[in-house]
């Protein structure tokens, strides 16, 4: 049934038609048209922010803890640029998001109109894809092509730059969305070449230190994805590192789980990568954050990579067997097999590895002292931890010392739990990012783990908060101190602390109430519980300012341009020459 | 990381005749870093809006691979194919030079011309120009004969190419 109705209508109906029913964003003269079809209808609710940021980042932490795609809409110009960050860290992290950008009028195109970007240029290299729209007739259909490529294969940010007298010209809404898409070029593989699995499989069965290396595509193939590969980790008996992006793809209080790998993984996971003599790397990409040193990089080991993105492949480390596709559908694939051939029983051959892993493990790498004044960050993370880990909680952070000590702390045992900005390291990514997953999930139980400084970066959002009474609560662990900009100084640059202190912070229990937020400061450990325990209580926003040990670092540590088994353990391991020249340029 | 060897490639990019197609191609070069030593681009299929692009680039044997995987991931892109890695591939570029010649050595430059198969295409009291149509070397060798005989202009397409099979 073919209805006549305005592009923006056409926008609006397209949407709703998808499924979507939130929609973030921010209104400007080139988007009037949207608003005013927003006001007229009731199937699509609008969340106001503060900053078109903030909007990206909401949408991404709504995509994260739902699984759908997070849309959003902003103005031209200024509207469009402030979406830039936010669209390059989805794209880093492959979050399926929608963004439509107002535009100047088609015949004002390159005059240097008023509110006038160039936002498809400005975003080519940030998108997984992007439209102007020229024509009416291409709207409706490139609306559904952008979900269906922002979804499909390898997710990631599509933008659809939408000039004004298009979204004012009339033309036909088509109901499209219940045809079936198909792109005459764009088609991800989804489907397992069956020949390697049998190689894939007699890797796993020969080997004698095998682990598996799980990252954000496990998270991004689905609920299932994650179940049915812990179910083969579980059939294999092997242990399991999860990156930053991978938290929560495979039980972290399950004994076969050792913990994060990289930079600040633990003792155990990277000792484990560097001696292992096979690496299974699934829906990772071998990030310089994971590998450290590429050319000491786990140097005895076959790799075989499961990744939707033949990009991904050797693109930095060379491995023997890629497995292109779904990792679901591969994974099922592999599971089947050994479950066929039933030669998994070698859990003899595994006992002196775990016996090598165990030794590692009493190291205690994540130990810390623990004294009643300052109060420990890590206490303060772990603490947090104990008391919510039976309430299903949606973790956000910023970016970070305090994000680092959240990963690690943390123990996330499901899949899209955790929101944190991985490939970009977005600061100010927590407090809108909460947002969006409270929204998401109503009722649920949303903390923003936030460095002082991330927060102030985005912390008009609190407003956003306040309008719509979202009980999102606000875990500030404030050192203040740029933390891991400090540390890298203390570490790397003999303790010239350049800038990194943050001077006239505001104070934020104040700061909350203006936004009529409940604040609590807390600076005793002994105040930990209580005011977590309070938190909770309080079904409203509430904002925890934790004022935390200036001076603690962020440990394990791999230095930049040194392999997994130099990693620091703590302050007793530091020296200024185990970073060397090739690793001071790194970052 | 076996082959480290840097090598020149011929990658052939057919593309969707659309905006942006271009600029997402060449983005893709500029901004992860390789090289690009000559671009050709023209519509081919005119029924289907494709464009073909061809690109002469450099790199390991990994690097190579990268780029043609990290093409084949752009939307707009239908085909990416390594000409190099072809046992039969043609490879052509055209040239047009004009010679501002020194005195009494049109003949000389006519002669090399014929040597070179190149075709005359314009003669006036100051200038000799010819288009010739050749491999990247013999261009060069052709221009660098001419050099000492004239100042000179040249216009190039840079490389095209296409499959025998």
């Amino acid at each position: 049934m073919n209805i006549k109705c305005i592009g923006a209508e056409i926008v609006l109906r397209s949407l709703s038609d998808k499924g979507v029913k939130i929609l973030f964003g921010y209104p400007g003269g080139a988007t009037l048209p949207i608003y005013d079809e927003l006001f007229k209808q009731k199937k699509i609710k609008h969340i106001l922010v503060r900053h078109e940021q903030g909007a990206v980042h909401a949408a991404e932490g709504y995509a994260r803890s739902s699984g759908n795609v997070g849309v959003l809409c902003v103005t031209s110009g200024p509207g469009a640029t402030n979406c830039v960050t936010g669209l390059a860290d989805a794209y880093m992290d492959s979050i399926p998001l929608i963004c439509l950008t107002g535009q100047v009028p088609t015949k004002l195109i390159g005059n240097d109109a008023f509110q006038e970007a160039d936002t498809t240029g400005i975003t080519r290299s940030i998108t997984k894809h992007n439209y102007l729209i020229k024509n009416i007739k291409d709207l409706e259909k490139i609306i559904n092509e952008a979900f269906y490529i922002a979804q499909s294969g390898r997710p990631g940010p599509v933008l659809i730059d939408l000039p004004k007298d298009i979204l004012n010209e009339e033309y036909y809404y088509q109901s499209l969305n219940k045809k079936k898409i198909s792109h005459p070029n764009y088609k991800p593989q989804l489907e397992v070449d069956s020949n390697s699995i049998e190689k894939v499989v007699s890797l796993i069965v020969n080997s004698k230190k095998p682990i598996f290396y799980c990252g954000g595509g496990v998270i991004n193939s689905g609920k299932n994805a994650c179940n049915i590969l812990t179910k083969l980790i579980r059939k294999t008996g092997f242990p399991c590192t999860n990156t930053l992006m991978g938290l929560g793809c495979f039980p972290a209080i399950d004994k076969q789980f050792i913990g994060m790998l990289g930079m600040h993984g633990t003792y155990e996971a990277n000792l484990a990568m560097h001696d292992s003599d096979l690496i299974i790397a699934v829906g990772s990409r071998f990030d310089d954050r994971v590998t450290g040193n590429l050319s000491k990089f786990s140097p005895y080991a076959k790799k075989i990579h499961i990744d939707i993105d033949p990009s991904s492949i050797n693109k930095n480390v060379k491995v023997d067997i890629a497995l292109i596709g779904d990792v679901e559908k591969i994974i099922k694939a592999i599971y089947l097999e050994i479950q066929k051939s039933n030669s998994i029983s070698n859990s003899n051959n595994l006992k002196n590895w775990w016996l090598q892993i165990a030794n590692w493990q009493k190291k205690n790498c994540l130990g810390y002292k623990k004294v009643n004044h300052p109060i420990k960050p890590q206490y303060a993370i772990e603490r947090l931890y104990e008391i919510t880990k039976n309430k299903d909680c949606f973790i956000t952070t910023g970016v970070g010392q305090h994000q680092m000590w959240a990963a690690q702390y943390y123990k996330f045992n499901k899949p899209n739990r955790w929101m944190t900005s991985g490939g970009l390291g977005t600061m100010g990514y927590g407090l809108p990012a909460a947002i969006g997953a409270q929204i998401a999930n109503p009722g649920k139980l949303v903390i923003d783990i936030d460095g002082e400084a991330s927060f102030l970066m985005t912390m008009q959002e609190l407003s956003t908060i306040s309008q719509y009474k979202l009980p999102v609560k606000i875990f500030i662990v404030n050192n203040k101190w740029m933390g891991m900009v400090r540390q890298w100084q203390e570490l790397i640059h003999g303790g010239r602390y350049s800038e990194s202190y943050t001077e006239s912070l505001p104070d934020f229990v104040k700061l909350a109430e203006s936004f009529n937020i409940l604040g609590f400061k807390v600076t005793k450990s002994s105040d930990v519980d209580g005011s977590i325990n309070e938190m909770i209580k309080i079904k409203k926003p509430v904002l925890i300012d934790m004022v935390v040990d200036q001076k603690e670092n962020c440990f394990p540590m791999i230095p930049s341009g040194a392999a997994h088994n130099e990693i620091l353990l703590g302050p007793e391991d530091q020296r200024e020459e185990t970073i060397n020249e090739e690793g001071m340029v790194l970052i | 990381m076996s082959n480290q060897k840097v090598t020149k490639h011929t990658i052939s990019v057919l593309v969707n005749d659309e905006p942006g197609a271009l600029a997402r191609v060449i983005g893709l070069f500029t901004g992860r870093g390789y090289n690009i030593d000559s671009l050709t681009v023209a519509p081919v299929n005119l029924e289907k809006k494709h464009s073909r692009i061809i690109i002469v680039t450099s790199g390991s044997q990994m690097i190579i691979e990268q780029i043609i995987s990290s093409l084949e991931r752009l939307i707009q892109v239908h085909k990416v194919v390594d000409l190099s890695s072809k046992n039969s591939t043609d490879e052509r570029e055209l040239a047009i030079v004009k010679v501002s010649f020194k005195k009494d050595k049109q003949s000389n430059i006519k002669k090399i011309a014929k040597k070179f198969k190149a075709k005359p295409i314009f003669e006036n009291l100051k200038n000799l120009a010819f288009e010739i149509t050749d491999s990247p070397d013999n261009i060069n060798a052709f221009i660098a004969k001419l050099n000492v005989l004239g100042k000179i202009d040249v216009s190039r397409t840079g490389l095209i190419a296409i499959t025998k099979d």
